[in-house]
């Protein structure tokens, strides 16, 4: 991790968000897709956390080298803030942040499934698969047309795409999870990586463990600092050897983790004690680890 | 004649710690994260997370949440156990070379004995927090601040088996804050920590829901600040010669001499360090320029010196006579 006074190049609107991109070379050198951009809010102390973005786009070459790029829906207080930050002024960045997405060494067709913002990094991933000679496939939902996260540049990164949108003003009407099998069985899916809100992570999670889809996720979760200090930003997780589960930080230990050793219901608040690791049912095709 | 720079060492009735400036408990993760985005230089030490005997998972999510100037978070002591703490953090946090002051917990007096114990020999630490903030399972599950009598015989107990000295961590509690310092010093702390996050809540209106998955918080950040100078300097007035840490919304090195002022010894930088990862060295440099400024040399030269209006014996008090506050 390294911090950066980083100048703002460009500050662009694409339908529902914005997209900044920043010259960082220091951190763009490393960056790697899943990973993440913590950016300071204006010195005042009215509102103190920074606030996080999944990097978009990194140039580590090339006329514009040293740049990075991240996207936003202007929501709150510190979207409103960045929205309005112009060309040549100045952010402190920390950055790059978090474990990357692991690409499959042996396997090959790639479905990438986001929701909303979640298609940031994806596209950042699909471009590095298939730099790889993968076979990348894109299935993208948002809640309508203006939300659906650079559409073109979709189509450009992958094979095949499937856009959803929740009042069918694009592509079709439902939600990427109404989509997945049907587009995991037609692109023959051997691998899944999803980026988006809870509630989808875990469609996918249970998508993938039905299957026995190895599969990887990019979570978020609040966070007080964003590098690992606090532990404010934990999910559990099942340890590897069946002994019970840690809660580990997105922000360091993730935001990237394997969706079959998440505790859903305990994350998402369902079940409040002191729980156990789930028992995958009898001759359950559970993956357990992500395969190299 | 050759002028005197600033030395931000302070002396704490012979604790003696190379800078007054601390990082609090909870905000400083094993040590490891910040890498070279730390700067030990002019730092006092640093405050363990709170570690309890055996591990904890801590609270359920979301355990953060962003308030006016502040920041409310539950996270429930989460926490690896003494042992593995030991084994593990501390070695990497005395590894920076900074004193290294461990904060413990118990659900019972045996229990907040019982990991003092295990920290004998561990490397770098010079002293013990003991954090009180959390449920009295021996009785009826109250906070143990709740009761002066309880907080003395934990922080005796602790006081009495620890080889190095001890300091109470108590909240900004509106009434009664002298007691419970002072019971804690007859029972034999070296000083206390001035202050802890103060419980409260926040609600999101737009999911109709509570922010933390726990409902209640602790508030931290500029926030709290005032709350902060105002229990120091209690304390400090009524009990002059017990060392205090203060803590609270401390963002500069203003806000370090203003706690100051209030009667702290040394201050620790909490919340701060999880916006800036340079917080507690700019806050420590920030301080050294103040002082130079003032034409000081030391901390201590501002101790307890915030001018006053003199206290009329007749005040009326709010919380005593329920007079016309
Ligand atoms: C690892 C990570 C990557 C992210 N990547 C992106 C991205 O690429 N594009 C994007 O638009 N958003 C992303 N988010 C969510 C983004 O951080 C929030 O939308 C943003 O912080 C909202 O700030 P605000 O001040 O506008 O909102 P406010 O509601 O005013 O924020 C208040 C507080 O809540 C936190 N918060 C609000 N929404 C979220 C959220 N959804 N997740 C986590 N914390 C939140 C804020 O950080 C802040 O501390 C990411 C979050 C994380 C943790
Ligand atoms: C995320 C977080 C975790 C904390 N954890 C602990 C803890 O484990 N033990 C403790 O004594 N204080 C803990 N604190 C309280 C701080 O040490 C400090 O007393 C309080 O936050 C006020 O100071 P600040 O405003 O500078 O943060 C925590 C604070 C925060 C923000
Ligand atoms: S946000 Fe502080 S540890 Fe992850």
């Amino acid at each position: 991790m390294k911090r950066a006074r980083a100048e703002i190049l460009s500050n662009r609107s694409y339908g529902a968000y914005h997209s900044v991109t920043i010259v960082a070379p220091e951190i763009a050198e490393t960056a790697r897709p899943g990973q993440f951009l913590s950016v300071a809010m204006p010195e005042g102390r009215a509102f103190l956390l920074r606030r996080h973005f999944s990097i978009h786009q990194s140039s580590r070459r090339g006329g514009w080298a040293g740049t990075l790029e991240f996207t936003f829906e202007q929501h709150g207080h510190g979207t409103d803030w960045l929205a309005h930050q112009r060309a040549h002024s100045f952010l402190d960045v920390l950055g790059p942040i978090g474990t990357p997405f692991a690409f499959p060494r042996r396997l090959t067709n790639c479905l990438l499934v986001a929701e909303g913002h979640g298609a940031g990094s994806l596209y950042f991933l699909a471009q590095e698969l298939r730099a790889q000679g993968k076979r990348v496939d894109l299935l993208v939902g948002a809640r309508d047309l203006e939300h659906v996260f650079k559409p073109i540049e979709g189509k450009r990164l992958s094979q095949t795409v499937a856009f959803m949108t929740a009042d069918g003003s694009m592509g079709e009407r439902g939600s990427v999870l109404d989509a997945l099998s049907g587009m995991a069985e037609q692109t023959r899916a051997q691998v899944l990586y999803a980026a988006g809100p809870q509630q989808m992570l875990r469609g996918v999670a249970d998508f993938s463990n039905a299957r026995g889809l190895p599969a990887q996720i990019a979570v978020e979760e609040r966070m007080g600092c964003g590098y690992g200090l606090c532990y404010t930003c934990t999910v559990p997780v099942a340890r590897k050897d069946g002994s019970g589960y840690d809660p580990l930080r997105a922000c360091v230990d993730g935001p990237v983790f394997n969706p079959a050793r998440v505790l859903w219901d305990q994350w998402m608040g369902e079940r409040s004690a002191e729980e156990m690791v789930p028992t995958p049912p009898e001759g359950s095709p559970v993956v357990r680890s992500w395969p190299d | 004649m050759a002028v005197k720079d600033v030395d931000l060492a302070v002396d704490l009735n012979g604790l003696v710690l190379p800078g007054a400036v601390l990082v609090a408990s909870g905000c400083f993760g094993s040590g490891r994260e910040l890498g070279d985005l730390f700067e030990a230089r002019g730092l006092g030490g640093v405050v363990s997370r709170t570690v309890t005997a055996s591990p904890r998972k801590g609270a359920p999510s979301p355990r953060a949440a962003e308030t006016p100037s502040g920041l409310l978070s539950m996270v429930g002591l989460q926490n690896p156990g003494a042992d593995a703490f030991v084994a593990d953090d501390l070695l990497h946090m005395a590894s920076l070379g900074l004193p290294v002051i461990v904060s413990v917990a118990g659900g019972s007096v045996e229990e907040y004995v019982r990991v003092t114990a295990m920290l004998d020999g561990a490397p770098g630490v010079v002293a013990v927090e003991v954090y009180l903030a959390g449920p009295d399972e021996e009785l009826d599950g109250q906070a143990f601040t709740a009761r002066p009598e309880r907080c003395a015989e934990v922080t005796g107990a602790v006081a009495r088996r620890a080889g190095v000295p001890v300091f109470a961590k108590l909240p900004a509690m509106p009434v009664g804050l002298v007691d419970v310092a002072g019971a804690c010093a007859r029972a034999g702390v070296h000083g206390v920590t001035l202050i802890d996050g103060v419980p409260g809540m926040a609600v999101d209106a737009d999911e109709l829901a509570s922010s933390l998955g726990a409902v209640e918080g602790f508030l931290s950040g500029p926030a709290v600040r005032p709350l902060a100078l105002r229990a120091v300097h209690e304390v400090a007035s009524a009990l002059p010669e017990l060392p205090i840490m203060g803590v609270g919304g401390v963002w500069t090195g203003r806000d370090a001499a203003e706690l100051l002022l209030a009667g702290a010894w040394a201050v620790q930088v909490g919340t701060a360090m999880l916006t800036d990862p340079a917080a507690a060295g700019r806050v420590a440099s920030g301080l050294a320029d103040y002082l130079r400024g003032k034409g000081l040399v030391s901390p201590s030269d501002i101790r307890g010196r915030m001018r006053a209006p003199a206290v009329r014996p007749d005040a009326p008090s709010r919380f005593e006579s329920g007079g016309s506050a």
